[in-house]
């Protein structure tokens, strides 16, 4: 049996006392298992308690024992017999109705009353054990330090969306997008150049073979773009503790920008390297910025 | 008015009209409770929680979120100004399908028209194509201050690879909305572009097919690249924006802090 706070066994030991008339040392001894258990105060026979149908009952005595007013009791009994299909045992200090009576009549002699235990059909309440608090209250989470989405977030976001919205409306209403002549399949310009994000691989081509820099190189760049949570098993996330990944992606990061400005900037007519500030810029892009 | 005073009893009226708009029933049922918008409304711990909570912004943004979250240096709001973005070409974009014929020549004219004909048409034409650039840059820009601050770390491993998937998306959108002017720079941008998936090892030739809708730009291909950049691409792209935006929250928020 669990180890019960004292001041918890003090408290069942007094009401006990109360109950059975004794004093709360004895009693609090006898749950602490220290003295022998002492005989209840009504004399109790040594017969074992009857069985459903067995020997008859003493209603007065049990209902003083237990403190359950007799007509509970005695409907809990004929309930029980009528529920078991058994007689109902015959009842000491009480003239059995006439249903019982034949039941007794027909039963062997009733020995005393007398029982040991809670008769059956009646409950009582005992303390079975004691949930320590921390168990139910602890959370095993830390508590973080959180601030509320209205007004802290939505505020900043908002301020950025209008930012955003009023940078793009001040750069079309002073920029035009371009729009050169109409297409046409018989004229290609030179440089031919791709949309300005695609700039970095059409740089590469100037290096490889268009197998392994038009498929090869982006095809495996994106792979690996996405499976980097699953190659990189460090889960710290410190930036001390990750130098080689955040190089790495740094190489990645800077490489692709150098290649797209440089596609972008320092190729001219026949994608042949130039110096901008001496060749002039053959970015059809930003044609409208730079006129 | 009673008093003599007109230009007092019009304010006055205006006021009482104000505040009994916001009192009726009609207000109180598009506002639901705790929202600063409700005549009843109150600054409180509470109330804060409800701005959120009782709103259809409760699908994007939990009640709470932690402190770090909301300094501007930690995300510069990248992935929300990406969505910003995407919603704002979505706008723009529905303005000038109003415009734009996918065929050849009525494609070339329509810009020219919008230009000229179309009031606030250059205007929205323009918003529509630097707002493009500036969410590739946007996109990329997020997917690099995630890659920094290790966010793609266990339980974020998978919206890390839908961050991948819609960065995809973003540039075939970008792309496939380069052909639409139908100018020299569109046809000899996208020609250099769909030439690079030719490159394809084995089936290069299919590749380039499916793509361009036969075996080099047509008229065709205009047709077939305005209803991906118009429908297909931005329905897909909004499914794994909502998983996208879903698994942020449900994988524990901003990461962090570092």
């Amino acid at each position: 049996m669990a180890q019960l706070p004292e001041s918890l066994l003090r408290r069942s030991a007094e009401a006990r006392a109360k109950a059975e008339g004794r004093s709360v040392e004895d009693v609090l001894a006898e749950i602490k298992g220290e003295a022998p258990p002492t005989a209840p105060p009504p004399a109790v026979a040594e017969t074992p308690a009857p069985a459903a149908g067995g020997g008859g009952r003493d209603l007065d005595a049990e209902a003083a024992t237990f403190g359950v007013p007799r007509p509970l009791l005695e409907r809990s009994m004929f309930a029980r017999s009528k529920a078991d299909g058994t007689p109902v045992p015959a009842m000491a200090g009480v003239a059995a109705p006439a249903a019982a009576a034949t039941a007794v009549t027909a039963a062997p002699a009733p020995a005393p009353a007398a029982f040991s235990g809670p008769p059956p059909g009646v409950r009582t309440q005992r303390l079975l054990t004691v949930v320590k608090a921390g168990a139910i209250q602890g959370t095993g989470r830390e508590p973080e330090d959180k601030v509320n989405v209205w007004p802290h977030l939505l505020a900043i976001e908002f301020v950025a969306l209008l930012a955003m919205l009023a940078f793009l409306t001040l750069l079309s209403a002073f920029v035009d997008a371009p729009l050169l002549e109409f297409a046409n399949f018989n004229q290609q310009p030179n440089p031919s150049k791709a949309p300005w994000y695609f700039l970095g691989l059409q740089e590469l081509l100037a290096y490889f073979d268009p197998q392994v820099a038009g498929i090869i190189i982006p095809g495996f760049g994106v792979a690996a773009l996405a499976f980097i949570p699953y190659i990189d098993r460090n889960p710290s996330v410190r930036p001390s503790d990750r130098k080689f990944a955040i190089s790495l992606f740094t190489v990645f990061f800077v490489g692709a920008s150098v290649l797209t400005i440089f596609g972008s900037f320092f190729r001219g007519p026949g994608f042949n390297f130039v110096f901008p500030w001496v060749d002039g810029i053959f970015f059809d892009d930003l044609l409208t910025i730079l006129e | 008015m009673a008093d003599g005073n007109g230009r007092g009893g019009i304010k006055e009226a205006v006021a009482g009209m104000g505040s009994h708009l916001r009192e009726s029933q009609v207000w109180n049922s598009i506002f639901r409770p705790g929202s600063p918008m409700r005549s009843d409304n109150s600054d409180s711990p509470r109330n804060r929680s409800y701005v959120v909570m009782n709103n259809v912004l409760y699908h994007l943004h939990p009640v709470k979120v932690k402190r770090h979250g909301v300094r501007i240096s930690y995300t510069l709001c990248l992935g929300g100004l990406s969505f910003f973005l995407f919603i704002l070409l979505t706008i723009t974009g529905i303005f000038l399908m109003f415009y734009y014929r996918p065929t050849s020549p009525q494609a070339y004219f329509d810009l020219q028209a919008l230009g000229s004909d179309v009031a606030f048409g250059q205007l929205v034409r323009n918003m529509h194509r630097w707002g493009a650039h500036i969410m590739v840059l946007t996109v990329f820009l997020h997917m690099s201050r995630v890659f920094y601050h290790g966010a793609y770390k266990p339980p974020r491993e998978f919206n890390w690879v839908v961050g991948i998937i819609l960065l995809l998306f973003t540039l075939l959108l970008s792309f496939t909305g380069y052909l639409l002017p139908w100018d020299q720079l569109a046809l000899w941008a996208v020609t250099v572009g769909s030439n690079m998936a030719g490159y394809t090892p084995v089936f290069g030739e299919q590749v380039t097919f499916a793509l361009v809708g036969g075996i080099q730009i047509t008229a065709d291909t205009l047709l077939r690249w305005y209803v991906l950049h118009v429908l297909f691409l931005p329905f897909i792209m909004v499914i794994f924006m909502a998983v996208h935006f879903w698994r942020v929250r449900k994988d524990g928020g901003l990461s962090g802090p570092l």
